[in-house]
């Protein structure tokens, strides 16, 4: 516990790089995962095919792949940035997909008598979709939104062995320090996961009661 | 992801200097004595430590350590083949010497005071220092530390030589593995690599002839031969057996079939008989 204790601003410097990934991540593949959603449904045949295999690559393919292109083939293509925002580039895109499917299938939940209504009172597709269909489609999907949001802030970690300090490669510095207490540290690491994740779900939870469509 | 940068880089098979064998008899009861009659002994060394201590395709280790394990065994009247390899990494060597699991480990094993209080160590027979690797031909001039203030360096996070190089710069890139260090130095992101010139050296054999090692080491890592703590009369034999080697030129001929492919012959450091 010691070793803990001694290390604990070490600590703090890999979650608070950790929450960061996540805020600024989570934000951007919510933004883009709404985008994809749209172009899914959209009546333009061009949107829905980019938008299909954009979900089916990104998805389809491990994080820790999408986070060595970003980080190794990158800079080869003149694309010079601080890791950390390669690892944010990488991680929205990974989980943007995951996002839009979620949605999607809010989307698809919303009956189609809605969509029907809105454009019979002269509403075009995209303020169909932004006044009528995406508020009620997002609602029902907040529980699913969560766990996206709870699995990218596991997947966090993998940006740690590409030369960002999060709160995996600081434990691994810590262990470098003290390795007498691996089992220490690694509860601790846990445990400051937990201090992220169980939060979000009641905040989802709370989110959820508050929005609820009820049918 | 290590493995896979590293795939394909295969370490050259130094060739074989076995030392002849002497005929030697030691006082009954000492360490010497014992190993000499059993005709073996066993070593603790690096498996994955490119010219010091590293695995060839046949699961034999080859390198500088294993060259003076060969050396000292010799002068116990043991040959090659009578030595056990046992990999050691750098978390179980006191724990091996001390529960009698080797007799010996060679491992770039740097002397230190903290360890002495576990084991002892004769040597040093290699005093590595943290050192600096460029792309070849060295692109930005960088002929030393001081050379890298504001350039972007790659290291390993929570290491000594990131502790050391923070004195020079505040640009560091902290990655897993020093080899994870080797793709960021290729495609420009950081301008060096820094640690142990003779990890160092190993990236930079294996890869050849993509790096350079700038062969300005700045700091000091004296590497000892870890044995039992309380025996000395096996510790002044071996701190002999050093000092021989020194004289009569195996020492060098050991350095220069491995580590001394990359790295210039150094003066063998004097033995420290605390």
């Amino acid at each position: 516990m010691d070793a803990v204790i001694e290390n604990f601003p070490v600590f703090l410097g890999g979650f608070w790089a950790t929450i960061r990934l996540l805020v600024l991540s989570g934000a951007g593949a919510i933004v883009l995962g709404v985008i994809i959603a749209a172009m899914r449904i959209s009546p333009v045949g061009a949107f829905r095919a980019f938008a299909t295999v954009y979900t089916e690559i990104l998805r389809n393919i491990p994080l820790t792949l999408v986070l060595f292109f970003c980080a190794f083939l990158l800079p080869y293509l003149e694309i010079k940035l601080d890791y950390f925002v390669l690892a944010v580039i990488g991680l929205t895109a990974y989980t943007s997909p995951f996002i839009a499917e979620a949605i999607r299938s809010g989307i698809n939940g919303v009956s189609i008598g809605q969509a029907e209504a809105a454009r019979a009172i002269g509403l075009d597709f995209a303020q169909t979709l932004r006044l009528v269909v995406m508020p009620q489609g997002i609602r029902m999907v907040i529980p699913p939104l969560l766990n996206v949001i709870i699995a990218l802030t596991k997947n966090t970690s993998v940006a740690g062995g590409f030369f960002v300090v999060e709160l995996i490669a600081s434990s691994r510095q810590v262990i470098n320090l003290r390795g007498d207490a691996v089992i220490a540290i690694l509860l601790a690491v846990a445990v400051f996961y937990l201090v992220i994740t169980v939060p979000l779900g009641q905040v989802a939870a709370r989110l959820e009661r508050k929005v609820a469509v009820f049918r | 992801m290590a493995a896979a940068l590293t795939l394909g880089a295969c370490a050259g098979t130094p060739e074989e200097t076995a030392p002849p064998v002497e005929d030697v008899s030691f006082d009954a009861g000492t360490t010497m004595a014992k190993l000499n009659e059993a005709g073996k002994i066993t070593i603790g060394t690096k498996f994955t430590q490119p010219l010091f201590g590293q695995v060839d395709a046949d699961g034999n280790p080859q390198g500088f350590d294993v060259e003076i394990g060969k050396l000292i065994a010799a002068k116990l009247g043991i040959p090659a083949d009578g030595i056990t390899w046992t990999e050691t990494v750098s978390a179980n060597r006191e724990p091996f010497i001390e529960a009698g699991e080797v007799d010996l480990v060679i491992a770039t094993y740097t002397i230190n005071d903290e360890r002495k209080e576990k084991i002892a160590f004769a040597g040093p027979y290699y005093s590595a220092g943290q050192d600096i690797l460029v792309l070849a031909g060295n692109p930005k001039g960088i002929e030393g530390p001081e050379d890298l203030e504001g350039l972007a360096v790659c290291t390993v996070t929570g290491s000594t030589s990131e502790a050391n190089i923070k004195e020079y710069t505040d640009n560091i890139i902290a990655a897993t593995d020093y080899a994870d260090c080797l793709e960021p130095l290729r495609s420009g992101t950081v301008d060096a690599v820094t640690t142990d010139n003779v990890i160092l050296a190993g990236l930079a054999d294996q890869n050849a002839p993509e790096f350079e090692v700038v062969n300005a080491p700045f700091t000091e890592e004296p590497y000892g031969i870890g044995l039992a703590k309380d025996d000395t009369d096996f510790r002044d034999f071996i701190n002999d057996v050093l000092e021989e080697s020194y004289e009569d030129g195996s020492w060098a001929a050991a350095w220069e079939a491995t580590a001394g492919k990359v790295l210039d012959t150094p003066t063998p450091p004097a033995v420290d008989r605390y």
